[in-house]
């Protein structure tokens, strides 16, 4: 277990995107995973809650209301080690670019807002591979609700942080518990080296940054296009 | 009595009080545990104690997902463990701890320790397994019954429970279950003697009948709960009673 805060010494890389919902991680992930397709790499994609094994378990829970902040972080954390098992580390073993929508510091973030102890969800998760690049989208809260709110009126649950109590009203539930959130993302960008990109400067200006950071990392890694090699 | 936790328990619940008390059933397969929780509970429901009990994966949040898991054989081990660490965590927190609160003997059919037994020998890092559960409450009362593999593999024949798991065929250690059974058990034999040090489990003796267990074992959950031994209770544990109870 080279673990988190170690390199791994995989041939592929491994680019993760962090933030809340609305900063524009998505959006500059897909431009960024369409841009490495075309420059000839293989990409594999694969985002946070989605195992095929885990997600029913992960849905009941929700939608019975029965989760806890330990067995929330635990089933996500469940979730988590299958896809890295799975989707993750065999791509990386076969030098492939793995790109992943929120990964680790979602947890450490977003549980630990729940009231999880802190050093326990970072030893729980610390069978991780270390990205090569993780880059977090800080956004100022107000952008981030105008951009939730304009394509998702209704918040779900779990989602508004309802299960805090911060609020009975699940919009500001929500407004309070990203702002939580946003405190300990802050937190994590010194202690895990994460790379601060402005989610509200524009798309393409973002978009320029993020391909400038990861052609250097390429480069260091030596890697090649697949696509090309063959030509 | 303050709630001790393995080790960075859940924040919320650190200062829960406990009027009831933890008390767990270790060993492993076919020893006999069920037949022996079963006992315990009639015991001590005469003696006028509540008592509610749990194993693993009874979770509401997690059996299904669990139990369909275990079926295919795609899911990891380490995925396993933490999947069983969801089942523990759903079932403390909204079955055992609420028990304890409200007066409850909670008598608990395996607890963290088979699952770090049983990961331990799947090649899972047990520091990380024992970090991972910090979050369990230490049990007022761990019980281990501790057994010589002959007499366990005997038992397992008789019980016709050759299984699958119970032989550890997932690991490849033999070409037939019987073997395997031996290999496997073994393994978990050694895991289970080194965790009664480290975790001051209470060793009781299997060997014997069904009845000799069973007075071993109140014999400790006596001293536990500052019970007195009476005439009544040691009649009750007489051979006929237990005969016909299979494990």
């Amino acid at each position: 277990m080279a673990g988190l805060h170690k390199p791994h010494d995989y041939p592929g890389m491994l680019i993760v995107v962090e933030g809340v919902d609305g900063s524009g991680k998505s959006t500059q992930l897909d431009l960024m995973r369409s841009w490495l397709i075309q420059e000839g790499y293989d990409v594999f994609f694969t985002e946070w809650n989605s195992s095929k094994l885990v997600k029913r378990t992960t849905k009941l829970g929700k939608k019975r209301e029965i989760l806890t902040p330990s067995t929330f972080s635990l089933i996500h954390c469940t979730d988590f080690s299958d896809r890295l098992e799975q989707t993750i580390v065999p791509p990386l073993q076969a030098g492939m670019i793995v790109l992943a929508d929120r990964y680790v510091y979602t947890a450490f973030a977003r549980d630990v807002t729940r009231g999880v102890d802190p050093r326990w969800v970072r030893d729980l998760y610390s069978f991780a591979v270390r990205p090569d690049i993780a880059f977090y989208f800080s956004v100022p809260l107000e952008v981030a609700m105008q951009r939730i709110f304009r394509g998702r009126p209704t918040l779900k649950f779990y989602e508004a942080g309802m299960d805090l109590g911060l609020s009975r009203d699940p919009a500001d539930s929500f407004m309070k518990f990203q702002t939580r959130i946003i405190e300990q993302y802050e937190g994590l960008v010194d202690e895990y080296g994460l790379v601060v990109v402005r989610g509200d400067h524009p798309i393409e200006r973002q978009q320029r940054r993020i391909r400038r950071i990861v052609t250097e990392q390429i480069k260091e890694k030596s890697m090649h296009p697949a696509g090309r090699k063959d030509k | 009595m303050k709630a001790q936790f393995l080790g960075h328990g859940i924040p919320s619940l650190l200062d829960s009080t406990l009027q009831g008390r933890l008390i767990v059933l270790e060993g492993p397969d076919c020893v006999g545990r069920s037949t022996q929780i079963r006992l315990l509970q009639d015991w001590l429901e005469r003696l006028g104690y509540g008592v509610v009990t749990t194993s693993l994966c009874r979770s509401e949040l997690a059996e299904d997902g669990l139990s369909r898991a275990k079926r295919g054989n795609q899911i990891g081990r380490r995925t396993l463990s933490l999947f069983y660490a969801t089942d523990m965590a759903d079932r403390l927190e909204r079955q055992i701890l609420p028990a304890l609160e409200s007066g409850f003997i909670v008598l608990s059919d395996r607890y963290v320790y088979t699952i770090f037994a049983r990961y331990a020998v799947r090649g899972v890092n047990p520091a990380w397994l024992r970090k991972a559960y910090g979050f369990a409450l230490v049990p007022h009362l761990a019980m281990y019954l501790a057994v010589d593999i002959d007499v366990l593999a005997e038992r397992a024949l008789k019980a016709q429970k050759l299984g699958f798991w119970e032989c550890g065929m997932d690991l490849n250690l033999a070409d037939n279950l019987y073997d395997s059974f031996i290999l496997y058990q073994k393994r978990m034999l050694r895991q289970f003697s080194k965790m009664v040090k480290e975790f001051d489990l209470t060793r009781v003796s299997a060997h014997g009948s069904v009845a000799a267990v069973q007075r071993r074992l109140r014999k400790k959950v006596r001293a536990l709960l500052d019970v007195k031994e009476t005439e009544l209770e040691d009649a009750d544990v007489s051979e006929p009673i237990v005969e016909g109870i299979a494990e």
